[in-house]
């Protein structure tokens, strides 16, 4: 990759952190080479005048609807819990946070 | 009684009312179609119990007359869609054993309407793929050359391939940047793609929430009419859900097209796209001349950056939808002796490695100090192609190009990450946009491989869409099977 390369091993490291994703440091060169390309590869987007552009983060074009604040579901706690890995007395378990 | 088979859903109904045969002998026909097919490795699971209690209590209705929309018609659900006590996976290994507690409102739709379930179809890991290799279960046989093992496409590979392979008389996918239309067009079916907010999105896994949109993988165009007709209509529980009239799809098929305006875009074009597709483009065409239709070249200039947006903005919004798979509330829990490191372990053992690329992607432009250069510019970016959309639009009624640079590709051949991206480059614009888009076979390439068309129009006029796509197929007359269907 060449010299202007934005993701290195620094960058995927913390990426990582972010996205709780351990990364192998001993087969990290592949992903970084994966990213980059990406990376690459979105930047064409520099080439678009976006000049006073509005950016669309929805297409719906219509607001989102607003309903009265009031319970209209409800008593799901055992739904709720059923998949859970672990859980105990109705409360999902999680490893001890607080020494 | 294998004969079966051969029936669309619209034919299967109008028998079963004739009673020329039961709902229990098709169910049965069909989950003996899916044990012959089981080396396609379409199906991750299979509810066929269930399916046959529903089967009784659709030839009840038969027989009392109260037979509903689809009664008796049995469908494969991309595992995608939350399905009360059946195991709902999305092909990642995060969610193995995770049986939801609730159903998506699309299979509701549906089951309310007396279709039946038979099993949940394979797709790539959380439908990030064009050729379901990422699934965890393993990538899907397209059963055209099924001995030459060609990929089914993605990520609805398992929907397409089944419905192709009848192993299932009509299958629902989800279509993110072009996952109903792809594997449609690879394995010779029609694939519709709805405008964003036809279809409930409530209960269906969530990758990139601004482009998902459930749709119908078919065997023909009347039936993803039927399909839509019930997978449609407004949903208070996804506040996205269009309030639209949903019309009746079905029954208005079959209106002329003379006079419409057809543009043909010219940028729908790349560097090695096959003869044969290109082929294709030009026979459709002539269908739609010799049908009246006014044809003209017209240019979209954005097109080109459309895959640029869309691998900004579906992993950004996937980093983020995907925060949720943290070992706590539900699926796989790799123990650790913290907090973090309980996290970490679930994430690295339970996401695949495109799941994973996409994660880091998607947090790197959402990033403090990126937001602005990547997120923000996508977005800008898709703007101005949905702008693009609205003004051609105007000038026609619909668009028609290929709906794949390539027919279906040997699975594994294409390792090189931007090369398998580019599947999606004729898909990925009216996702962007929203707006609706479908696929259908025209013919065979040289390879005895299907070729597919597409054809994109203004939002919620899917129904100019099918009728469109219904003259197209008339004249296409597409009757071939694959060599590995059931039979």
């Amino acid at each position: 990759m060449s010299n202007n390369s934005k993701i290195n091993l620094d960058t995927l490291k913390k990426l990582g952190k972010l996205s709780r994703i351990p990364i192998d440091e001993t087969s990290s060169n592949k992903l970084i080479e994966d990213l980059n390309k990406i990376i690459g590869f979105i930047e064409q987007l520099n080439e678009v005048d976006t000049e006073s552009v509005n950016p669309l983060s929805s297409v719906t074009g219509h607001n989102l609807p607003i309903r009265e604040d009031v319970v209209d579901d409800g008593n799901k706690n055992n739904d709720v819990l059923e998949n859970a890995p672990e859980k105990k007395s109705g409360y999902f378990v999680v490893p001890k946070v607080v020494e | 009684m294998s004969n079966l088979l051969q029936f669309s859903i619209s034919e299967a109904l109008s028998l079963l009312e004739k009673k020329e045969f039961s709902t229990k002998e098709l169910v049965e026909t069909y989950i003996n179609a899916i044990e012959k097919t089981k080396d396609l490795n379409m199906y991750l699971t299979t509810c066929f119990d269930q399916a046959l209690e529903q089967a009784e209590i659709s030839d009840q209705n038969y027989l009392n007359g109260n037979q509903r929309f689809l009664e008796g018609i049995p469908l494969g659900i991309k595992d995608m869609f939350c399905t009360k006590g059946i195991e709902t996976t999305a092909s990642s290994k995060i969610l193995k054993n995770f049986i939801p507690t609730y159903e998506s409102t699309v299979t509701q739709n549906l089951w309310k309407e007396g279709a039946i379930n038979l099993g949940k179809l394979s797709c790539d890991e959380f439908a990030m793929g064009s050729s379901n290799e990422t699934s965890a279960k393993g990538e899907v046989i397209n059963p055209w050359n099924f001995e030459e093992k060609r990929t089914p496409g993605g990520s609805s590979g398992g929907s397409a391939a089944a419905v192709a392979a009848k192993a299932a008389l009509a299958a629902t996918g989800t279509d993110t940047g072009g996952s109903i239309r792809q594997p449609a067009a690879f394995c010779g079916v029609v694939g519709l793609k709805p405008t964003y907010g036809r279809c409930s999105r409530w209960g269906i896994v969530a990758f990139a929430s601004s482009l998902d949109q459930a749709g119908p993988i078919t065997r023909n165009v009347s039936d993803a009419a039927l399909m839509l007709q019930v997978m449609s209509g407004y949903d208070h529980k996804d506040s996205t859900s269009s309030n639209k009239n949903v019309p009746n799809f079905y029954n208005d098929l079959g209106k002329s097209i003379k006079g419409i305006k057809i543009g043909i875009p010219e940028e729908y074009n790349s560097d090695g796209i096959s003869s044969d597709i290109l082929n294709a483009k030009d026979i459709t065409i002539n269908f739609l001349k010799e049908n009246g239709v006014e044809i003209t070249h017209v240019k979209l200039p954005l097109t080109k950056y459309s895959l640029p947006v869309y691998y900004i903005v579906a992993p950004a919004e996937a980093s983020s939808n995907l925060a949720r798979y943290d070992g706590v509330r539900y699926g796989a829990r790799i123990d650790g002796n913290s907090l973090d490191e309980m996290y970490e372990n679930t994430r690295n053992l339970g996401f695949g490695d495109e799941v994973k690329r996409r994660i880091m992607i998607g947090t790197y432009v959402l990033s403090s100090g990126y937001y602005d250069a990547y997120y923000l510019k996508a977005q800008k970016v898709r703007r101005l192609i949905k702008n693009e959309f609205d003004e051609i639009f105007k000038q026609v009624d619909y668009l028609v190009t290929p709906t794949t640079p390539t027919t279906a590709f040997k699975i594994g051949s294409t390792q090189d990450l931007l090369t398998m991206y580019l599947n999606d480059v004729f898909t990925v614009p009216a996702s962007l946009a929203g707006i609706p888009g479908i696929s259908l076979p025209i013919k065979l390439d040289k390879n005895k491989l299907p070729v597919g068309i597409q054809i994109l129009g203004k939002d919620f006029d899917e129904q100019g869409l099918l009728n469109v796509a219904n003259v197209i197929e008339s004249c296409a007359s597409f009757k071939d099977t694959p060599d590995g269907a059931a039979s």
